[in-house]
């Protein structure tokens, strides 16, 4: 991997192979916290932190751990971060941190941040795997807005708590789209947006892990 | 707790409050593990396990250790007012870590036909956000101890459903004639979208 470059480690999670659409990890959470972008972007960042840091910290020690107990090792370094994550949004983003509730704690258990540090920071240098970590945060990132983007729009006609489309209740012209708010439509725009980018990128769909 | 109270935390969490359609906790392994029913019979077995025994652990160590206050009961003035909640998700995914291992250690010495069955979904479990999850909403509704444990049993219970029907669907799914860049994940999140649909009706329902 010391001839990649980091320019390439950076920016192929992100659409290349995206950790939600192709890889298939941490789709928990992206469908949770997507009603409203302001969540949607708190989200988007604590991933990223959690995985830029854990990365970094698992290449880091990753010559000194014995591969029976890495997951466990693995499992104490995210924990540790998350904690200092969810301290920190509750100091001071509170009203998100509220809103997130327990998915700020499941970042333990988002499958990007244990996938990468398995598959990446276990193999790679400090510098890699920190630009990965980054990566596949930008890439979930992504994911998030756009579906976070559609739903608060075509449901509460807003964006970033801002009316964008004036709703009929309050004498405007837009309707609003209840779907949008309930966790079915999340389900529903993830499903579309992994066909669009596979319409244009035929050969992911060979990389299906659920096929 | 009364019998009413258990029977609508009981129809609340398989059904409205499903883990998996209403919250998408666990869903990875939702995803991965739903091509056969038989697999997703096993592994929501497995879940409904870990998921009572590790909620129930998880809401006494939270009252007994890192409850503000909760370290009363060693009566020791400089241990009174502590709270170590903040404590709360590294010892969850510790318990839940431990209880895996210990169930696979037990289920090899005892069971070891279950155990070959089982196999590779059990550390699997160690992963699933349903789990975790179920402990982080345990502490935040600050259930009781009898809550929890019925929590942690239904909540599984209505995890394994789930689980069951998406892989019932898909195995018939197969035959059926999907757009090329849908096939795959693609359709399976619509028809998961479409079953949290369906139970979305059971909202209505209040007992």
């Amino acid at each position: 991997m010391a001839t990649t470059k980091a320019r390439d480690v950076l920016f192929d999670p992100v659409l290349k192979s995206n950790p939600i659409a192709l890889q298939v990890l941490g789709i928990c959470s992206a469908l949770a916290v997507t009603t409203k972008l302001e969540t949607a972007l708190v989200m988007s960042v604590a991933v990223t932190v959690v995985v830029a840091c854990s990365n970094a910290a698992i290449s880091l020690i990753r010559n000194f751990i014995p591969s029976s107990i890495r997951i466990i090792v693995i499992m104490t370094v995210i924990s540790s971060l998350v904690i200092l994550v969810d301290q920190i949004l509750k100091a001071f983003v509170p009203s998100a941190a509220d809103q997130l509730s327990v998915f700020v704690g499941l970042i333990i258990t988002n499958c990007i941040v244990m996938g990468r540090a398995e598959a990446f920071a276990s193999k790679n240098g400090v510098v890699h795997s920190f630009l990965d970590g980054i990566g596949n945060g930008l890439g979930y990132s992504l994911i998030l807005m756009v579906v976070g983007f559609f739903r608060e729009l075509l449901g509460s006609g807003q964006l970033f708590g801002i009316t964008v489309l004036p709703l009929v209740g309050d004498g405007g012209f837009y309707v609003r789209n209840g779907l949008m708010l309930t966790p079915p439509s999340a389900f529903f725009l993830i499903g579309l947006f992994i066909w669009l980018v596979r319409s244009f990128r035929t050969d992911q769909a060979a990389h299906d892990p659920t096929r | 707790m009364t019998y009413e109270e258990v029977g609508s935390m009981f129809f609340k969490s398989v059904f409205s409050e499903n883990l998996a359609l209403a919250f998408f906790l666990g869903m990875c392994t939702f995803l991965a593990i739903s091509k056969s029913v038989k697999n997703a019979f096993m592994l929501g077995g497995a879940v409904i396990v870990v998921q009572t025994v590790t909620v129930t652990i998880n809401n006494i160590i939270y009252r007994n250790i890192l409850q503000e206050g909760a370290l009363a009961w060693t009566k020791q003035s400089w241990l009174m007012n502590t709270d170590l909640s903040f404590l709360a998700l590294i010892s969850y995914i510790g318990t839940i870590a431990a209880m895996v291992q210990i169930l696979e250690l037990f289920l090899d010495r005892y069971i070891p036909k279950l155990y070959n069955t089982l196999g590779i979904f059990l550390p699997l479990i160690t992963v699933n956000c349903a789990i975790l999850g179920g402990s982080l909403f345990m502490e935040q509704r600050d259930y009781t101890f009898q809550q929890s444990l019925c929590y942690g049993f239904s909540g599984g219970l209505g995890w394994a459903v789930a689980i069951c029907c998406l892989a019932g669907i898909r195995e018939k799914l197969r035959y059926s004639d999907v757009p090329e860049g849908l096939r795959g994940l693609g359709i399976t999140f619509i028809t998961v979208g479409l079953m949290a649909m369906a139970f979305m009706a059971f909202q209505g329902i209040d007992l």
